[in-house]
């Protein structure tokens, strides 16, 4: 006689594994787990399996590619019925970058997000001046906090371009979002 | 785990019978793919596909004029600044044409919107539309459409679409680093040479009078811009036109300028030569 309970709690570990373990394609070092896009695996009465992402920003042409890096991989594990929901509420956020995310991001040279700001309700306050001056960014590679933004806008949409200046080498930053 | 097949575009086409597919421009898988896109009991869907199709022409047409940026940016970075700002946008037209769409239950998908509408039917206002100038032009530009996009936005979020309050709140992040990034630049070029405040000076005359455009479409988010641009001035050691003329633009009601005619030429030229083709 099958243990159908086992069989599913083996199904829902296996499902969540092989989604868990896909890895973003503009940040290779971060699993999608890790990078905090994935919501949820749910093992579905019919066999199947759905996975639950979010994007990260709205314009992210990656999104199609984890998609279907998704499908492929719980194929792989042996779920035919592999479907992918998108969860659009509540936003994705770099506060959803789990601690070992941030770690691999250090040690692959780019700096962490700080926190994110946390928006009040009614309008977003504009504030003017230096830059991010309250945050400590510190250098991936030598560990100084003394760096500076040289620009918001990096090569994807998720980083801010740095520099140190006690190393004086640039950097990326995942900015806060 | 997935396999070797690592290529972004290898990976996108594999839901495509057609292996010679290698660039992409239009058949995307839609953006609302996975999404629970039943639209609410009580929601007006004919005001819905009004309001989101007017979101998307601003995005989209803000987000071609960004682009013609691209290689003219006076420094790399900020051409890699302004194409992040305009895919953002991009971003939010594609998932704003394919609500749209839904809501309007005609069948069109984001390209039907995008590429085969003609200029009447596109309901952007015209100061996204008005062509290129200096970078001062730019920035000022930005700071305009930005500042009233994001208060537009804010608005929006607890809107009774749920996936219209979803695209709403998450663009309320984006639009918040393009506001802060375009006010940065006119304090910098307002404060900072007489050559760099002369031009900045100009671009405020020029642009000023399209503020009442922007305010008869969303007459809600008009005390927060006009704090937001009064604080950017202040910083900026500019002032405010103040003979400036009133402005008669009212894109939303497809009044534009001969340039949206010029933009959406070049825009759907390659959809429009093979209708059929997805590349």
């Amino acid at each position: 006689m099958v243990n159908t309970t086992l069989v599913e709690e083996w199904s829902q570990v296996a499902a969540t594994a092989a989604a868990s373990a896909v890895c973003d394609p503009e940040l290779p070092m971060l699993t999608l787990a890790d990078l905090g896009v994935l919501r949820e695996v749910r093992v579905d009465g019919d066999g199947g399996v759905t996975a639950v992402l979010t994007p990260t920003y709205t314009g992210c042409p990656a999104l199609a590619e984890m998609r279907a890096d998704v499908v492929a991989a719980l194929r792989g594990a042996g779920f035919a019925e592999a479907r992918v929901e998108t969860q659009l509420s509540p936003p994705w956020s770099t506060d959803d970058i789990t601690a070992e995310g941030r770690r691999k991001l250090a040690e692959a040279g780019i700096a962490p997000p700080g926190t994110a700001p946390r928006r009040a309700a009614g309008p977003v306050p504009l504030t003017l001046g230096p830059t991010h001056a309250a945050a400590v960014v510190a250098c991936p590679r030598c560990g100084s906090a003394d760096t500076e933004e040289t620009s918001r806008f990096g090569a994807t949409a998720c980083k801010a371009l740095r520099r140190c200046r006690a190393c004086r080498e640039p950097f990326e930053q995942v900015k806060e979002i | 785990m997935s396999s070797d097949d690592d290529h972004v575009y290898l990976s996108l086409a594999e839901g495509h019978a057609d292996d010679a597919r290698w660039a992409f421009g239009t058949g995307f898988e839609d953006p609302l793919h996975g999404v629970d896109t039943t639209l609410p009991p009580g929601v007006d869907a004919g005001a819905l596909t009004a309001l989101c199709l007017a979101l998307a022409d601003d995005a989209l047409v803000a987000a071609q004029r960004l682009a013609q940026w691209i290689t003219l940016a006076p420094e790399l970075e900020e051409e890699v600044a302004l194409a992040n700002i305009g895919l953002d946008l991009l971003g939010q037209a594609r998932l704003l044409y394919a609500r749209a769409g839904q809501a309007e239950g005609a069948g069109r998908d984001e390209d039907a919107l995008a590429y085969f509408r003609d200029q009447a039917d596109f309901r952007n206002v015209v100061l996204a539309e008005l062509p290129n100038g200096d970078f001062a032009h730019c920035v000022v530009k930005l700071l305009l459409l930005s500042s009233w996009r994001l208060a537009e936005l804010t608005g929006l979020t607890e809107h009774p679409d749920p996936v219209l309050a979803a695209v709403a709140r998450k663009g309320v992040s984006e639009l918040t680093y393009h506001r802060d990034h375009a006010a940065q630049w006119v304090v910098r070029l307002g404060d900072g040479t007489e050559e760099s405040a002369r031009r900045t000076s100009a671009a405020l005359a020029e642009l000023w009078p399209y503020r009442a455009e922007l305010y008869a479409a969303a007459p809600q988010t008009r005390d927060e811009v006009e704090a937001v641009l009064a604080q950017v001035l202040d910083a900026a050691h500019l002032s405010a036109p103040t003979d400036a003329p009133t402005a008669t633009a009212s894109g939303r009601s497809g009044e534009h300028t001969e340039h949206l005619a010029e933009l959406l030429a070049e825009l759907q030229s390659v959809a429009r030569a093979d209708p059929e083709a997805t590349w």
